[in-house]
Parts: C-alpha cells; structure tokens; sequence
C-alpha cells in the first residue's frame, strides 16, 4: 500500500459529490468521503437505511458518483454479499473485467442491532468486501432514539433523561470485538480525530482480501447537543479521553493506532455534551455516574491494552 | 428439434432440474420444509461442478431475498426457493424486489403459515405476497412445475415485463410425489432462456446508478403505476413465449385451464394440485349426463380478468375453493373473481368453499358434493368448508 | 424505491440556499493546509489546479463553520448570510423530470 499523501488526494474526485442534504456539520458524509477518498479502484457501495443513505439519495438526485445500493434497514450485508456473489460469476463469465470493490456503510442502528445479524453472515461466509460503521451511537433518521451503540447516560429519546431515570442504563455493546471475532482478516476502530488515519485504514480495509470491517465513531450535532462546527474537536476528545479507542486488529493482531499523550477525563468528554448535561445539572450532580462512566472506559481501555500484549 | 427425456421425478427435483438447464447466476438461500430440496440439490450442482453458478447459503430468508435483490440488481439471473414462514420473513423484500424491477425466479412450494406449526401445503403463505408486485404462477403438477420455471425466466426479464416471478408448487403433494417428467435437453433449455441482457446493472461502474432512493410524494405514484404497466404485460408476454415453447415441448398452459367448461353449466374454480381429483369427478357426472367442468387458475397474479369472463361468463352456477382463507374477509380466489364477474349481466351464482388447510385431505366426494349443491341450487351468503372435522359441520363427508 | 437515479446527479441541489452564516476567507492568511478541505462535510471548499485553497463553493456550503473553528491561522471567519448583497434567496427545488427516471 502506498504512503497516503493529502496533496495526491485533493486530485481525484470526490466519491461522494455536494448536494446531500446531511445535516450542517454532521459527521457521517466527512466519514463516507474521507473512507472513499483513498481507495483506488471502482467501487460498488451498498447502504442500510439511515440518515446517510435518505440524505443522498433523494429522488431522483443521488450524491453517489459510484453505483449505490439500498434495498432495506436490516440486509446491507446480505445485499452486499449477493452483489458480489454475482460479480465473482460475472467475472467468471466474462461479462466484467474490471477490479471493483464493495464497500458496505451502515449507521450504528443498522449495524449494531436490526442488521448484525446479516452482517454477521456475511462476515463468516468470507465475502469480499469492507463494512463501514458510521457510528453515532443512536437512532438519529428516526430523532435521537437509543441504539446497542448509545453509551450509559446518553440522554436519547426512547431512554429519556427523567426525575427516576438518568438515562440510558446499559453499556454500549463492542460491536468491533463481536467482529473481530468472527475471525476476519481486518477490524478497526478510529473516528474523525485524524483524517489520515481514517483514510488509512479503509483503503486497508479495501485492499484486504476477504471481509473487513471499519467502526467510526461520529458525532451527530443534534442528539450530542454541540456545535456543528465541533465534530472533529469532540472526536480528538472522544480518543484522548479513551472513551473511543483508535486500534486496528490485523490477521488476528492487535494493535493501538494511537495513545493520547496526556490522557483527558471522561467527564471532560461527557461535559462538552448537551446529552449528558443531566449529569451535571446544578446542585443535583451525578457524580457517581460520571465516576462509573470513568470506570467503564478504564476497563475496557484494560482488556483491550491486554489484546495488545502491552 | 429437442431431444426428449422422461424421468420419475418430483416437482422439487423437476425445479432443480430446470435450475441446472438455466445455470443461473447466484442462488441464495436457506432451508425450509418442503421447499429445501431445491436448494440441497442445486448445492449439490454447484459442488459437482455441473453449473457455474454462486450459491451463497445465507443465515436466514430474509438475507436470501435480499442477496436475491442484490445479485439481480447487478445484472446476474437470479434464482431462490422458500416456504410458509420463511416466505412471511422475505415479506418486506418483496415489494422491493419488484419496485427494483428484480427478475427473481423463486420456487414457492406452499405450505400452511403457522401457527399452529403444520409442513403440509395450503396457500396461507404465498397469498399474502398477492399484493407485493411479484406475478405468481401456481402449477398442478411436476411437469408443469419444470415448464413454468423455464417461462418465467424469459418472462421476468422480459424488457416488457421486469417484474419477479413465483412460481408456485403444492408442498409435499407435488414438491414429492414422483411422477414421470418429460424434460428438455440441455441445449434446448440454454437457446429457449438466453442470456440476461440487465438494463441498469450495479456492476457497471462507468455509468452509476443509485438503488433504492428516498422517493417523497412527488415520484412514488408514478413508480407504482410503472410496475403496474410491467404487470399488464404479462399476460400478452407469456402467450408469446408460451407458444415458442409449446413447439419445443408439445405442452401449453393457459392462464386459466378450462376442463370441459365450454359447453358446461356448473364449474369449479380451483387452484394447483387439487384440480386432477375435481377433474375426474366431472369425468363422472359427464358419464351421468351433468354439464360440469373446472377452470384451473393458473396465474393469480396477473389475474387473468378477461380469460375468467369469456370461461365463466353464462354459466348456471360457480363454485370457487379457495385453499387459503381472508379471516374476516373473502378468501383471496372467490374474492377476485366475484370481482370479476360483477361487470356481466348474465353472471352466475357463485358459492364459496375453503378446503384443504394445513393439508386437510380433499376427496373426490367433496368435489362431488359441490357439483350437488350447485345443482340444488344450495347457495349460502357465508363461505363452506370442506373436510372440516368439527361438529355441526353443514359439510360431513357422507 | 423502484427507481434509478443517475449518479453525482445530486449536484444540481443547492444546498447553499440553508445557510444563514458565510465563511469568507482571508487568502492572506490561508496557507493551504487543507484541514478544512478534508473535513467538509459538504466538499465545499473550491481548490485550484494546484491544491491550494481558492475559496468556497456556495452553492452548496451549509455554513457549518466547521472550516473556521478547524482553521489554524485563523483566515476563515463566519459573516451572517444578511450582511451580503448578493444573500441567497430560497427558490424552491427544481425536481428532474420524471419520466427520464422511472424505469
């Protein structure tokens, strides 16, 4: 794979045009263009449904410059696994020469809970194509719902913060360690901190043979209650918090893509966001949650530093 | 000329068969009782080297139609087979396979939808898919069922058409029971289906398209009656192609069988395997001077309007079988053609009978029964059934 | 559903008629480090032949403001959309014609 260089890319077309209708600074079209901007081959893109996929395909517009694909919510990685099922015959036949790609994109609703297990499927079969998670960890086409992503203590619509209940109850479920063990050739986690990294990693994704799979975290300004223009501020703070861990897992090896030189609290990360300002209402302060929010990253910041042989 | 075989097979064998003749691109699927033999058997195909075909065994129906879709949209022949709940999951593709002009041929081998859980056929399962834009072809036996695939294939991607296609079997009764089958040859088969020639394949990626749009009230309507335009030409599409293969095969397949129904007074309406046994007792009462006959419907959907008309249109009386039931509402049969008959001035009476759920065994003295009551002039507002076991039964077998 | 719509053909939608704040830049101060053109969401950051940074596309920049909180020499500053003379008007969409899309 050749050194990625920013110069180089501002050459080639952007894989995903202007004219969506994605939110004022919504994280997840910067995830899409940034996953596609490396990669160096035709590529087919199948979606679940999502925000991403109704923003840019509004009739009869459509924001894709390559072919697109969205048949329903739960099926992204069956669509995609009949797809290139009828490539490798095609191929086979004659009737294409060409070396594409498939890249699958679904939110975190359409990947973590309604298509895991379509995803699943098509990870064990061994299909030839990278699955993209644009994560941000809720329900947002549908208005801030929760999802298996939402963290404990988001405050989203369907686990409102109320007087008996602060939010969401449970854990976010690691969606990228059930992947990774399906035993595929490449899993990796990163988020919008860090273009080239992101980049990086998708076009690894997409050069491996077999099935690859790349969980973003991006922030939704709307149910995160920030700024539109803070995405990439609250994703350098999502990483330097450790709440979101930037790692790679390749042919079964483990390995940290980034450690925050001067680690930040999760409070902080929590503090910058209007979805856990329950947390820290005046005079009623959640301290014990803001400390188990603490716990549960150190944690999982443990096992997976374990994983890493560190 | 094409060189003729006849072997003992069933109508999931003979599906296979046709499978392997058309050497599709992508099968996808998963199984379920009483359609799982074509899956097994294509399998086998594909291990044996006998097709070039990718089977991808997916983990459930719902990422079998849906790979379907995906395979299809990328301008492969696609094929899949299923049954009973295993359809009901596929339910939310289908309308999307069909709005995406998805050629699918899927072998539907009905089966009663439960609960309670019951293998044996009725047609609770494909009956609700009546509305989902997919044209349903329902056969009565195995030769039928190889004939039928080899047309739907044409028929589906038809440049005319572009709509999916099932074709419908009695799970158990013909999907495996053995009985002779006459089939093509190889190169027959391979000249008759062609090649697919897809309009807007997903694979062609120096002219992309995007599937599935977020489509507000502007467009939608506009789409839907597109479909709709698909599905009325199917009827005059597949009398072409029924006659092309009518001369390979010496075998044609009306939209609606007619029985002795020209010159007769009283008919049965009635669907798939069940049509031979009514068949036989019209040969009776011919015998006995009665003026009966059967019309089989064989496409449901399109549902064959003007066939139905010129067939029943005069007649002393009709009775229509349903093998499925509307709870609350006309079984799907004697609602379409009571539909259908409204517009004649001289339309017959018509009497509703539902038989044969869950595998509910139907006798020649039920069929006979009806003729009885139609000649009786025995006509009720409400639905009869047939076989019904329980007590107080205005129905019991003698 | 059911349809086919052709590709990039989103470009033709000017969603620069949502925003209420302009970026304007400095290209004095602009030194071309393209943070900004890599995280746009909206890819509305018009570059010349040579990759430097030329100025905004706004016919389509939803005025996020996210280039000029990125901008670290601080050549971006986000103007209300009111204070310019020639401030978009809302024209309403322009649908495709229908027919050259249903299939």
């Amino acid at each position: 794979m050749s050194a990625l260089n920013i110069k180089e890319l501002t050459k080639k077309q952007n894989p995903l045009t202007q004219g969506h209708r994605m939110c004022p600074g919504c994280g997840a079209p910067t995830a899409v263009r940034q996953a596609l901007m490396g990669v160096d081959y035709p590529v087919v893109v199948v979606s679940a449904t999502g925000c991403m996929e109704v923003s840019t395909t509004v009739y009869p517009y459509s924001a894709w410059r390559m072919p697109f694909m969205h048949i329903a919510f739960e099926n992204a990685g069956a669509g995609i696994s009949g797809v290139e099922a009828a490539y490798k015959v095609l191929r086979k036949k004659g009737k294409t020469d060409k070396e594409i790609k498939f890249i699958a994109f679904g939110g975190d609703g359409g990947t973590y809970d309604i298509g895991l297990q379509s995803l699943s499927g098509a990870l064990e079969r061994g299909h030839d194509f990278t699955y993209i998670c644009y994560n941000n960890q809720g329900y947002m086409n549908t208005g801030a719902q929760r999802s298996g992503a939402t963290p404990r203590n988001a405050n989203a619509t369907t686990s409102p913060a109320g007087s008996a209940v602060p939010g969401k109850l449970q854990r976010a479920k690691d969606l990228t360690e059930i992947v990774a063990a399906h035993d595929i050739p490449y899993v990796a986690q990163t988020s919008l901190h860090n273009p080239m990294d992101l980049i990086t990693k998708v076009k690894r994704a997409v050069e491996t043979p077999g099935p690859a799979f790349v969980n973003i975290l991006v922030p939704c300004p709307l149910f995160w209650k920030i700024e539109p223009a803070s995405q990439m501020e609250i994703c350098q703070l999502a990483v330097d918090s450790k709440f979101w861990p930037v790692y790679e897992v390749a042919d079964g090896k483990y390995s940290l893509s980034y450690e925050p030189k001067k680690t930040r609290s999760i409070e902080e990360f929590l503090r910058a966001q209007g979805r856990y300002s329950h947390l820290f209402k005046k005079g009623a302060e959640r301290l014990d949650l803001i400390e188990q929010a603490q716990r549960d990253a150190d944690e999982s910041w443990a096992k997976l530093l374990r994983k890493c042989g560190k | 000329m094409s060189d003729k075989k006849k072997v003992m097979t069933s109508g999931n064998l003979a599906f296979a068969e046709a499978m392997r003749q058309i050497n599709p691109d992508v099968v996808a699927a998963y199984p379920i009782t009483p359609s799982t033999e074509i899956p097994m058997r294509f399998a086998d195909f594909v291990a044996n080297g006998k097709v070039d075909s990718e089977y991808v065994a997916v983990e459930s129906e719902h990422s079998a139609i849906s790979a379907c879709v995906g395979a299809s949209v990328s301008g492969g022949r696609v094929m899949t087979a299923s049954s009973a709940n295993g359809v009901a999951l596929m339910h939310e593709i289908f309308p999307i396979a069909a709005a995406f002009r998805a050629p699918i041929i899927f072998g539907l081998v009905n089966r009663s939808l439960g609960a309670p859980v019951n293998i044996h056929c009725d047609h609770s399962d494909s009956m609700p898919e009546r509305d989902s834009g997919w044209i349903q072809i329902y056969c009565e036996d195995a030769q039928e069922v190889y004939d039928s695939v080899l047309l739907a294939t044409r028929l589906a991607e038809d440049p005319r058409v572009l709509t999916p296609v099932f074709v419908c079997q009695d799970g158990f009764i013909t999907s495996h029971c053995y009985e002779p089958v006459e089939l093509l040859d190889d190169e027959s088969v391979k000249k008759f289906v062609g090649e697919r020639k897809a309009a807007y394949p997903l694979l062609d990626t120096d002219n992309p398209v995007s599937y599935g749009s977020f489509t507000m009230s502007e467009y939608y309507f506009e789409i839907k009656r597109s479909q709709m335009e698909g599905m009325n030409n199917v009827l005059p599409v597949y009398r072409e192609l029924a006659e092309e293969l009518g001369k390979e095969t010496g075998r044609s397949y009306a939209p609606i069988e007619g029985y002795r129904a020209e010159d007769a007074d009283y008919l049965i309406v009635i669907m798939s395997s069940a049509t031979g046994v009514v068949k036989d007792v019209v040969d009776e009462l011919r015998e006995e001077g009665v003026k009966a006959g059967v019309l089989r419907v064989r496409f449901f959907r399109p549902f064959p309007r003007e066939e139905l008309l010129s067939l029943a249109g005069g007649k002393k009386g009709l009775a229509v079988l349903d093998r499925s039931a509307s709870i609350g509402g006309t079984a799907p049969l004697a609602a379409e053609v009571k539909s259908a008959l409204y517009d004649l001035a001289d339309r017959p009476r018509v009497q509703e009978y539902i038989f044969g759920l869950g595998g509910r065994d139907f006798y020649a003295q039920d069929a006979r029964a009806v003729f009885e009551r139609m000649m009786n002039e025995d006509y009720r507002a409400q639905a009869r059934f047939i076989g019904l076991l329980e007590r107080g039964d205005e129905n019991e077998r003698a | 559903m059911g349809t086919v719509a052709f590709g990039a053909s989103a470009l033709d939608v000017q969603t620069g008629l949502w925003r209420s704040m302009r970026p304007v830049i400095d290209t004095e101060k602009c030194v071309s480090c393209l943070r900004c053109w890599i995280q746009c969401p909206d890819d509305s950051i018009e570059l010349d032949a040579e990759g430097k940074v030329r100025g905004i596309k706004l016919f389509f920049c939803k005025g996020c403001g996210l280039c000029e909180k990125l901008c670290p020499t601080k050549a971006i500053s986000m103007l209300s959309e009111s204070s310019f003379a020639d401030a978009q008007q809302p024209s309403g969409e322009h649908p495709g014609e229908v027919g050259a899309h249903v299939r």
